[in-house]
Formats: C-alpha cells, sequence, structure tokens
C-alpha cells in the first residue's frame, strides 16, 4: 500500500516536507527581478499585516518588561530583569495554569472527538451540514454572553432550584472547579470538533474496509486505522485550545469566582488593578514563549505519531 | 441611503457659522437666528428641563451627537440618559467598571473616549499628579452650588483651590448579610470574618478590590483602614489565606450571586445594600462597629475628553436637584446635596443605610490615595487571590 501515492492532500494537513519541493514553478515572465518584486508585492499586505498587530506590540511589551513601575503605576523607561527575576511571584498562577490548559484541553477532546466521529462517518449526509452549522452557529455570540448564561443556569436559580423541587436543598454548583471545566468545554468545544472532523471526513473508508477484511476487530481497527490517521487533526485541535486557555481568565473569573487564579487573571490585575505593567509584560511574554514552546512539542507529536513513517519512505 | 451623524443635526456647522456672522454682522435679528439655527427651540428645551437658562458658553458650542460615560455598575437611573438625549440629542453611551484601578488604567494608556466618569474620592489626588483629568469651568456649571454641598464629602474634589471633580453621592462599605440563612445577628468586622469560616462557609463574598478585601481584614485587629505597616498588613495576609478556602467567591459583582440566594454574605457598598435590601428585604446591610470606609464618588472630566462640551452639558445636567433626585432613588446612595435631600422622601431619609446612625458613622474612614497606589497591598492582593 503506497499511501503517498493514494492521498497526496494528506500532505497539507500535516505539513509533511515532500509538499514543499513540488512547488508548481512560478510562470516565467520577464526578468527575475520583475518576479521577485511580484513575489514581495503579493506577500507585503500580509507582511504589513504580521509587522503591524504582531510584531509591533510585540516589541513594546518586550521594552515595557525590561522596564520599572512608575509611582503611581504604569510605566517608566529602565532596564531591568528584575521583573523577569520577579516572576516566581506569580508560581502558583503559572503552575494553575499549566494544570487547566492540558486538562481543559483533554476534557474538551474527550466530548468533541465521539461528536466529530459521529458527524464526519456516521451522521447521514443530508443532515451533516445542518449539524455542523448548529455547532458553529453559537460561536457568533460572545463568549462572554454564553459564559453569563452558564452562570445563571448553574446559579441558585438554575439547576439548584430545579433540583430543590425533588428535595435536594442548598446544592452549589456555581464556583467550583466542576463549573470552570464545564465552561471551558462548552466554549471551546466547536475549535476542538472541526478539526477533528476535517481529518476524519479524509479518511479513506477503503482502509477501513481493508482493516476489517484481514481480520481486524473495530477496536482494533479504530485504534490502528481510524484514530491513527485522525491524530493530526487532534493535535491541531488540541494545541489550538490548550494555546487559548493558556491566556484564560473569562471563565476562571465568571464561573470559578475568582477564586482560581490563572495567569491570564495575574495579567488582567498587572495591567488593570495593580497597574505594574513591566512585570505584566514580563509574564506576557513568557507566556508567549511556553505558548510557542507547546506549538513545537505539539507539531512534534503529531509528525511523530501520523506522520513519520511517509517521511521515512522518502 | 447611508445615514450620516449629520443627519440629526438641526443645522451643518457651516451653515450655523454662516447664521452667526449674518448676526455679528446685523443683517439678521437675535430671534431670526435663534429660529434659523434651531438654537431657539434647543434654549426653550433646556431653560424648561434644566430650570435654569443655559450659560452662553454653553448654548455656542456644538454637543456633538454622543458621549461616554464610565462609572459603576448599577449607578444610574436609566431614564436619566434617555431624557438627556432628549433633550439634547446627545446619546450617551455607559461603559461599567469593577475598580478605580481599572479606570486609571484606562485612563493612563489613554484613549479611552469618556468624556465624563465617576472616581472616588482617594483618586483625584493621582488623577491630578498625573495631569489626565480637567480643571473643571465651574462657569458652565450653572448647577453645580458648592453652599449646599456638604463639605466633609466635597472636600478632595478641590486640590489647592481648583475644583477638579464635583461630588455625585457619598456611601461606606459594610457588608450585606442574608438573614434567612444566617440568622445570627451581626455588627462586626470580626464577625463577618468568623462567619465566613463557620456558618457561612462557601457562602461568603469579598471584593475583588485590595483597598476594601484588605482594609477590612484590618479591621478585623482594630488596625487603621489605610495600614500600610508591614506587620499589620501580614496579620491581615494570614486572614484572608485562612479564609480564602472558605469563600464563595473573589468579586465585587456580589448583587448576582446574593440575589440567587448562592452567597449568604458579602462586602457591600451602601448603593448596593440599598437596592438589595430594597428588592429583597432580609438581606440586611450592616456597618463594623470597628470602623471601615467612608467613601465620596465625584464625577470628573478626563483632559482628553473627546467630547468635552457634552461631558459638561451633562454633568451640569445631573448637578440639577429634580435630576439628581431620580438618581439617587435609583441607585440607592445618599446625597451630599442639601437641596437634594431636600427633594428625597421622609422614608429615603430614614433609611439606616443610606444615612446611618452617627455612632456608625464615626469610626469610618476615607481611603487614601497611598492605599490604593501602595505596591506592597497590590501583591498581597495578588497572593491572596491565588493562594
Amino acid at each position: 500500500m503506497s499511501e503517498t501515492g493514494d492521498k497526496p492532500d494528506q500532505d497539507n494537513a500535516t505539513g509533511g516536507r515532500k509538499s514543499a519541493g513540488s512547488q508548481p514553478a512560478f510562470p516565467m515572465r520577464g526578468s527575475l527581478f520583475r518576479k521577485n518584486l511580484m513575489t514581495a508585492l503579493l506577500l507585503a499586505p500580509a507582511a504589513l499585516w504580521l509587522v503591524v498587530f504582531l510584531v509591533l506590540p510585540f516589541v513594546a511589551i518586550a521594552i515595557f518588561s525590561v522596564g520599572e513601575r512608575a509611582p503611581e503605576g504604569g510605566y517608566q523607561a529602565a532596564l531591568t530583569f528584575a521583573q523577569y527575576a520577579n516572576l516566581p511571584a506569580r508560581a502558583t498562577a503559572f503552575w494553575n495554569t499549566m494544570l487547566l490548559a492540558p486538562v481543559g484541553a483533554l476534557a474538551c477532546l474527550l466530548v468533541a472527538y465521539p461528536v466529530a466521529y459521529y458527524l464526519a462517518l456516521r451522521a447521514p449526509q443530508r443532515w451533516r451540514l445542518i449539524l455542523l452549522a448548529l455547532i458553529v452557529i453559537p460561536f457568533w455570540t460572545s463568549l462572554l454572553m454564553r459564559t453569563y448564561a452558564w452562570m445563571y443556569i448553574l446559579g441558585g436559580r438554575g439547576i439548584p432550584a430545579l433540583l430543590a423541587y425533588v428535595g435536594i436543598e442548598d446544592l452549589r454548583l456555581i464556583n467550583t472547579p466542576g463549573a470552570v471545566l464545564l465552561g471551558i468545554v462548552y466554549g471551546y468545544l466547536p475549535l476542538m470538533i472541526l478539526p477533528i472532523y476535517v481529518s476524519l471526513e479524509r479518511l479513506d473508508r477503503r482502509l477501513l474496509e481493508a482493516s476489517a477484511d484481514l481480520g481486524a476487530t473495530p477496536l482494533s481497527t479504530f485504534l490502528g486505522v481510524t484514530l491513527r490517521l485522525s491524530l493530526p487533526g487532534v493535535m491541531t485541535g488540541f494545541s489550538l485550545v490548550m494555546i487559548l486557555l493558556l491566556g484564560e481568565y473569562l471563565i476562571p473569573t465568571l464561573l470559578g469566582g475568582g477564586k482560581v487564579f490563572f495567569i491570564g487573571n495575574a495579567l488582567v490585575d498587572l495591567f488593570l488593578q495593580s497597574r505594574n505593567w513591566p512585570f505584566g509584560s514580563a509574564i506576557a511574554i513568557t507566556l508567549v514563549l511556553v505558548s510557542v514552546v507547546v506549538l513545537i512539542v505539539a507539531n512534534r507529536i503529531s509528525t511523530r505519531l501520523s506522520g513519520a513513517r511517509r517521511v521515512d519512505l522518502i | 441611503m447611508p445615514k450620516s451623524y449629520r443627519d440629526g443635526l438641526p443645522i451643518s456647522p457651516d451653515k450655523f457659522v454662516d447664521q452667526l456672522m449674518r448676526l455679528k454682522r446685523g443683517s439678521i435679528s437675535r430671534r431670526d437666528f435663534l429660529g434659523l439655527t434651531g438654537l431657539g427651540v434647543a434654549t426653550a428645551v433646556m431653560a424648561r428641563e434644566l430650570g435654569i437658562m443655559p450659560t452662553p458658553a454653553f448654548a455656542a458650542e456644538s454637543l456633538g451627537d454622543r458621549m461616554s460615560i464610565a462609572t459603576w455598575p448599577n449607578y444610574h437611573d436609566p431614564q436619566t440618559f434617555e431624557n438627556f438625549k432628549a433633550d439634547t440629542g446627545v446619546a450617551v453611551e455607559v461603559n461599567v467598571f469593577g475598580s478605580n484601578e481599572e479606570m486609571l488604567a484606562k485612563l493612563q494608556a489613554g484613549g479611552s473616549g469618556w468624556s465624563l466618569f465617576v472616581p472616588t474620592n482617594y483618586t483625584i489626588s493621582t488623577y491630578k499628579k498625573l495631569g489626565i483629568i480637567e480643571a473643571l469651568d465651574m462657569a458652565k456649571l450653572g448647577n453645580f452650588d458648592g453652599k449646599s454641598e456638604d463639605a466633609r464629602f466635597t472636600a478632595e474634589g478641590t486640590i489647592d483651590g481648583t475644583t477638579y471633580a464635583v461630588p455625585k453621592n457619598w456611601g461606606t462599605t459594610g457588608f450585606a448579610v442574608n438573614t434567612k440563612k444566617l440568622a445570627k445577628p451581626m455588627s462586626s468586622w470580626k464577625e463577618f470574618w468568623d462567619t465566613a469560616m463557620a456558618e457561612g462557609d462557601g457562602r461568603t463574598m469579598v471584593h475583588d478590590y485590595q483597598l476594601t478585601t484588605i482594609g477590612n481584614a484590618l479591621k478585623y485587629y482594630g488596625y487603621s483602614f489605610n495600614s500600610l505597616k508591614q506587620d499589620e498588613l501580614a496579620k491581615a495576609e494570614e486572614l484572608l489565606l485562612k479564609v480564602k478556602p472558605h469563600l464563595f467567591a473573589v468579586s465585587s459583582d456580589y448583587q448576582p450571586g446574593m440575589r440567587a440566594g448562592d452567597a449568604w454574605m458579602t462586602m457591600c457598598w451602601t448603593n448596593d445594600g440599598a437596592q438589595l435590601h430594597r428588592d429583597i428585604p432580609e438581606i440586611a446591610y450592616v456597618l463594623g462597629k470597628e470602623g471601615g470606609e467612608i467613601w465620596t464618588d465625584f464625577y470628573a472630566i478626563p483632559k482628553d475628553a473627546p467630547n468635552k462640551p457634552a461631558g459638561y452639558a451633562l454633568l451640569n445636567y445631573l448637578m440639577n436637584p429634580k435630576v439628581a433626585v431620580k438618581e439617587h432613588l435609583a441607585n440607592g446612595a445618599p446625597s451630599t446635596d442639601a437641596r437634594v435631600n431636600a427633594l428625597l422622601p421622609k422614608e429615603v431619609l430614614d433609611n439606616p443605610i443610606l444615612y446611618p446612625a452617627a455612632d456608625l458613622l464615626k469610626p469610618l474612614e476615607f481611603g487614601a490615595a497611598a492605599t490604593l497606589t501602595d505596591p506592597g497591598r497590590a501583591e498581597l492582593m495578588a497572593r491572596f487571590k491565588s493562594a
């Protein structure tokens, strides 16, 4: 079985190295200079966008992070690494976040996979689009609104009030770790479902038949074929949700009662409450670096698990 | 057809200037000028609504069609802004904040877009030092009467003889208790913190605000609400860390939790206490007998306000006792203005939540600017929240 021959489009999904060399040649018109100019012009809008919205803010934050807090709060120019040395003062927040992000992403994954599986492989074709739309539509409402809705559902006049009818009194759901986890799964589910759905949808059904014909049980077919081929989607969804969770502060505040302190909450407080912008900037820079590391690791794992064999073939 | 902001205006700025020049040259009469520019109608409306004739500076300036105000949750009668829009054509966008630091941070960053905001007494000197609030042009605030204000509450608005802020209302920081759930009568901060760790376990809220949360923890030991002393703060921190696992939430948005019955006890500002008690009579408001905080909220105008004329106009409108009295009835905070008190119904003036007995008021302290900006207290709060 030649996997590369059957499914050339998978290269894109996994960032396979083979596709890089097989780009169609740019049609030669005029000189090489003109071609380069054309490329530069085509890239300019994207580059400008990146510079204005990514590089410049990042540079500003980096400059802030080596400064000092002004006496009345805010920033005053300096060149010191004191803010970075002070990072242990927010160790608990970092630790909580490092726990929340993978656990939250895993909980999301456990709920999202069966949904994506059903959508891609089991749902009737004519329903598929409607079901997908139903998953995406709530995303059009702000996360804040949806989280507030959960505040009322879990609050004393919501589910606990209904449970009081059957004799369960004074049950508290809101401001518990369970409520935070629920909010996270609810809020980030579409981001997990969609990439998994895409990778499952492209799954070549003949592979499943072949696996069954060769005597594999449904379970080992799922583990050896379906799950394995959908891993790029799983890793995409996982790293997407995890990176967003690294900066999450709204859900712990609203559904956790602000009692559990994540790095996002530390940032909000440092910028908006104690107005220690340099320290906040140092934390923000650290958070960005951590996110990059997470991305690289996730990418490595994903390549190793699903793409290693193909890379070896080349 | 695309709608322009000019559609709602009675006259374009260019035409207005043309007509003004004609008036100056004497080629039209004053009455014609007022009629042509629409100012006649506007003046009539303003005079009726405000109870005074607007100052000339006020009438000549264009108010635009929108402005924004930064204020606190549940703090205004929404009808006030509707009426202001009906009178002046200026739509008011209301931004709600959770803390003074947050307002300060937005103003420090610049471009807040507010033309009026509601800072608390202890922030005004900091705003002035940073040079981000306007020295008020009192000529534009004809409705404000310094003589009718209670000086105890208004002093911090004026620095070195210059007025930077005029008072909205004053209030206290106590705690609200759902007496159906926590029947034991309470009268002190010591009881508040002890109950939070006993009968009120998992049902108590403290502010997400270092000034009051640390200040009221200091009161447990009878220290000053504004203490910056290391050893006293260390004791307060010890108490806070001990209470933390028993809390329902660390949040300044305590009305939803109290109303839903999820929270039974919370640190509470006067106006919220009055609103909660008004709607749910079993919720009582208690002032700690050890003391605590007394405060005044002011109105001020940022230096970079995008629509100062409208900011002044709304401020002057709010200073009209007839308007202010509705604000007080809606938000439940006591007034600093004798003219407003004269208009308030007797049951409001007799409400002990709004106007506590003198012996309860006496030990209360105004928050200090240094208390709010102290980095040590900020870090203490962060340790408490992350514990």
